[in-house]
Formats: structure tokens, sequence, C-alpha cells
């Protein structure tokens, strides 16, 4: 794996930690296994890719995005809280409805913004090689998102939210009303996976009406990759997981791109990206089976 | 724990530096990346490996031909792209639009020759097909109207005005016509359209251009292909050669047809990579639109269009329906 190939792979994993962030926002906090995902990163590539071609500021658009984002959870919520659908259903129902949406969003498969200003064009200019200007420029996004985050989940509504997950009857005892906290959680989830949609399309020049395919399988194994390292008591610790798990997620999936030396083809790419991903999650247990 | 899986990581991360540095040496080496596995792009992919071949660049001798799927993810497009610009390759092939502006975005120095992409100006991956300037060229997969009016004008060569229908919803349908129109105008015909918003209006459509023009093109129009027969039947009715954009079409009753396969699109493409290899510059290579290289004819539907195909055109193509 070269320089180059190693820092694009924390440059997606940088991407993708908005998407793991809001994963376990909806997986973890409120047990809500949501699939919109799957709809709302092109969403947010969509929306931010149509707004830039039409003259919009860049970060307008990319906030139109994660607004997008959000309203996408909103439907989902609404499915679930109010007519009582169950969750899973509640939120692939939005997904698929969603691919129609984002073609009318962008009114053909594929829109272009390799010739746009972006919001890493100014930075850009600053001098460093944009093999690590791009990676640097996400990781202060994730950290602004992931203190904003933390200090929500910390405030009096955050831990509301985190009880009306773990335990709705009590919460619900407690006079926390769950279903707002459903709506707001998972609003806040896809608004997040939206905003990473609208980077990705600006840094890779394109949003396709295909990229939204399998990003809650990247979310959920970045947030358990993050979980199996990364154990703590403190929120932003499991965070902070998210993050690190994306990254290696990524990891991963170059090391099985580099993998044809070891006699693997193009085509196995998937089946080996699984097995190292198995792999980071059985071997820390394995060793803890040894000490014990 | 986290301490040992780094270290295996590192470890690994560390014998992939070292083979891929290993494996480079004064070989010239060309990565290919396709969106995902297709039949149609595996022949493209298969079409540059073997025009390469043909130019004197064997994988394996002086070639290293590495070629990645992103298995229909994106993402994975992207990351693929990061991959093959850190390992520095002479020349970059991404087949589909989004391998293609995937790698666009991620180097503005490596060689790269797109292919299988329909409308290379609409994906802002060039902004002057003629001169695209900077690293980049490669083919587009659009329909070669331009041949197509030759064939026309093999057939007919008195051609005057030619008609054309299609559907005005279908964006490829638009910037078929808008092509069709620019070639037209290069060869001297005229071109008379006619819409048909659904396939029920199609015979209606056919029917409008009758005494008007001299023939008819059928672009690769969905509405309008699947309604091909009533349009057929308003050129027999009314001696009038319908000609279609597809080669299939033809086996339906128009009259004949210029088609390409991807395996020639790869081919095309691989000749674009080797004259890069062999010293020429992205940038001074135009954007070419894939010839056709799939004559398909059908003298009794011609002959039922009051139209007789020359010798030399039946007995040039590759398959002659009966």
């Amino acid at each position: 794996m070269s320089a180059i190939a190693f820092w694009g792979a924390v440059e997606l994993g940088l991407i993708f930690a908005f998407v793991s962030l809001g994963v376990y926002l909806t997986f973890r906090i409120l047990d809500f296994p949501d699939l919109t995902v799957d709809g709302s990163f092109p969403l947010g590539a969509a929306v931010a890719a149509v707004l830039i071609i039409n003259g919009v500021n860049p970060w307008l658009a990319t906030m139109a995005a994660f607004f997008a984002g959000g309203c996408a959870g909103l439907v989902t919520a609404f499915l679930n809280v109010r007519f009582g659908i169950l969750h899973l259903l509640a939120s692939i129902l939005t997904m698929i409805a969603l691919f129609s949406v984002n073609l009318r969003v962008m009114g053909r498969p594929n829109v272009a913004l390799l010739m746009q200003d972006t919001v890493l064009t100014p930075f850009l200019k600053l001098g460093l090689h944009p093999t690590y200007m791009r990676p640097l420029f996400l990781l202060m996004l994730v950290l602004v998102a992931l203190v904003l985050l933390a200090l929500f989940l910390r405030s009096n509504f955050g831990l509301a939210m985190r009880a009306a997950g773990s335990n709705p009857r009590m919460a619900r005892a407690q006079g926390v009303n769950v279903g707002f906290h459903i709506f707001t959680g998972v609003a806040l989830s896809n608004a997040l996976v939206g905003l990473g949609g609208a980077l990705f399309a600006q840094i890779n020049g394109f949003a396709d009406v295909t990229t939204g395919v399998g990003t809650i399988v990247v979310g959920l194994a970045a947030v358990i990759v993050g979980e199996t390292l990364l154990r703590g008591r403190f929120i932003w610790v499991a965070l902070i997981g998210c993050i690190v798990g994306s990254i290696l997620y990524r990891i991963a999936v170059q090391l099985a791109l580099s993998a044809d030396v070891i006699g693997l083809k193009a085509s196995d790419l998937n089946l080996a990206t699984a097995v190292l991903v198995a792999l980071a999650l059985i071997l820390p247990k394995l060793r803890r089976g040894k000490t014990t | 724990m986290k301490n040992t899986l780094l270290k295996s990581l590192g470890a690994a991360l560390l014998a992939s530096t070292l083979a891929v540095g290993f494996a480079a040496a004064e070989k010239v080496k060309v990565s290919v990346t396709a969106i995902v596995e297709h039949p149609a792009l595996d022949a493209a992919r298969d079409g540059v490996k073997d025009a390469l071949a043909e130019a004197g660049f064997k994988d394996g001798e002086n070639l290293t031909f590495v070629y990645e799927s992103a298995q229909g993810n994106p993402a994975t497009a992207a990351q693929i792209a990061r991959q093959f610009i850190g390992d520095a390759p002479n020349v970059i092939v991404p087949i589909s639009t989004p391998s293609a502006q995937a790698v666009a975005a991620a180097t503005s120095d490596i060689a790269i020759v797109f292919t299988a992409v329909t409308d290379p100006l609409g994906a802002q991956l060039v902004s002057d097909m003629e001169k695209p300037g900077a690293n980049i060229t490669g083919l587009s997969d659009m329909s070669p109207v331009g041949e197509h009016i030759a064939l026309v004008r093999e057939v007919l060569p008195e051609l005057k005005t030619l008609g054309v229908i299609y559907n005005p919803g279908e964006a490829n349908s638009v910037s078929l016509v808008n092509a069709l129109k620019a070639e037209a105008e290069k060869a001297g015909v005229e071109v008379r359209e006619s819409t048909a918003i659904k396939s029920s209006d199609v015979q209606q459509a056919a029917r409008a251009l009758v005494g008007k023009v001299d023939a008819v093109y059928v672009p690769t129009d969905n509405t309008i292909v699947s309604a091909l027969e009533a349009a057929i039947a308003v050129g027999e009715q009314n001696a009038l050669p319908i000609f279609s954009g597809d080669t299939d079409s033809v086996t339906r009753g128009t009259v004949a047809s210029i088609g390409f396969n991807y395996y020639d699109i790869g081919k095309q493409t691989g000749a674009v990579v080797a004259r890069i290899l062999k010293g020429e510059k992205p940038g001074d290579i135009a954007v070419s639109i894939a010839s056709g290289t799939d004559l398909v004819v059908n003298p009794s539907a011609a002959g039922r269009m009051g139209v007789e195909l020359p010798e030399g055109l039946v007995s040039r193509a590759n398959k002659v329906i009966e």
C-alpha cells in the first residue's frame, strides 16, 4: 500500500465517520436499526451537487444537504412513531423511496462536480499537497462534529434521548417523550449521513444515484469495530471509536485491494474486506481468551 | 489487544508496500478499473488488454496490467482511484462514468484514458472533445450517428432530408438528436423531427414524416424502439425506408444499422493507451466516439420499403437478415 493509497483510505474513512456517527446514534443510542442511510447518503450528495452547479455557495449547499438528510430521517421516524410501522420496515420504505427522490433531485443519474468550486477548493490553495490536505480538512470537520455530538449527548436533552433508547418504558415513566426523541435522534443521524454524502460528492467530484449502496453495512461495521477496539464508559470514547472504526474499515478495504499480491482476484474484494473486518473483531477476543 | 491489532495491521501494510515496490521494474504499468463486473464492461477491459498486446505491450513481459472492480460501490471506486494514484502507473483506464470521475478527481498528472462514458462533457471529464488538454482523454460509447448518416447516404445517395422520431422526454435521445443534427449539417442533410411522448404515438409520428423526408432514422430511444413495428408498418405502406440506431432493430425490420460491441470499444481504447505509452500526451488526443464495427443489413425489409441495398454494402455486412 502506497502512502497516497493509505491517506486516501484515511480520507474516505473520515467521510464515512459521519455515517458511523449517525449509525451509532440510531443503532446504539436509540436502539433503532435504521436503513434510511442507504438513501440519505446519496440524497446529501445529490442536494449538495445540484445546489453547487446552480451557483449556491458550497458551504450553504452542504448545510442544505445536512437538512435534507434530516428530513429523510423525519419521514422514517414519522412512519414508525405515528403509524407504528416496524422501525426496520419504516426505514426500508424511506430508503427505497429515496432512490426515486434522488433521481428527481438530480434530474439524471449522475451529476458531475469536477469543475466546480467546492468547500475544499480554498483549502487546496493553501499549498499543502491534496493527498494530505483532504484528510486534514476532513479531520477538522469530523472533530467539530465529534465535540458537538458529545456535548449534545451529555446535555439533559441528550441524556433523556439515551434513556429513551436504552429503556423506553422507564424513560416514559420519568416523563420523557420517547416519540419526540426518536424523531430528533433519527433526524440528526440522517442529517449527519447527508452531510457525509455532501462531502463525498464534493471531494470525489460527482454525485451518483448508486452512491448509497451498502452505506449501512459500512456504518455498522465501523461502529462495531470501534466498539471492539475502544471500550470505555464515556460517550466520547464510543464516538471516537466510531471514527477510528470507520478509518480501519477503509484500511481493510485498502488491504483487500492490495491483496492481488497473494493471488486474490479483483472479484474477491468484498470477500477479502469481510474477512479482514471479521479478523479485526475476532482477534481481540482470541487474545482475551488466552489471557484468562 | 489494541496494540496487537495495530501491529498486525502495520505488518500487513509494510508487507504490501514491499511487494508493490518489488514488482516495479522496467515495465510499463496500465491500471484498469470498472465500477462493476458486467459482461459489457468486462469485454471492454479484455479489449484494452488485447489491443495493448497487439501494440507490443504484453502483460507479464513488458507490461503490468492491473484490474480492480469497485463491485458496484462508488465509494470503493474512489478508494481504488487513490490506490492507483499511489501506484503511479503510466496510464489509468477507468471504465464507466463514476469510475472515470473518481479517478479524474484524484489526480491531475497521471495520464487517464476513460472509456464507456456516454457523455464526457456532461460528466465534466473534459471541457473540449477536440482538445481535452490536461492529463485526460478517452472514448465515448455514444451511438455513432455520423456513421449512421453515412450509411443512409450509401443506401440513398440522393438523401436530402432525414426524418427522426424520438421522445423528447428521454435525455439520452435529446442528446442523440442534437448530435445527429450536428453531423447532418456537416453532411449537408436536413433533419426533420417528429416526436412521440408514448409508444401509442409512434405510428402518428411516423405518418407525419411521410412525403416530407427521404428516409427516417430511429435513434436508440426506448419509447420509439418499443413500438418500432408501428413505424416500420408506416415505412412499408409508404415506401419510406426506416433506419435504426441499434443493430437489434434491424432483425425486427429496419433497413440497416451499424453498431458496436464493448470488446471493440475496449480495443479502440487500448489503441489510445498504446499511443500514450509510446510518448503522446493525453491532452493532445481528441476524445473520440467509438466507431461502429458491426454492420447489420436487412435486404428484404429494404425491398418492402422500396429501396435496394447496394451490392457492396450487403457483402461487407457482418450479418445479413433474411
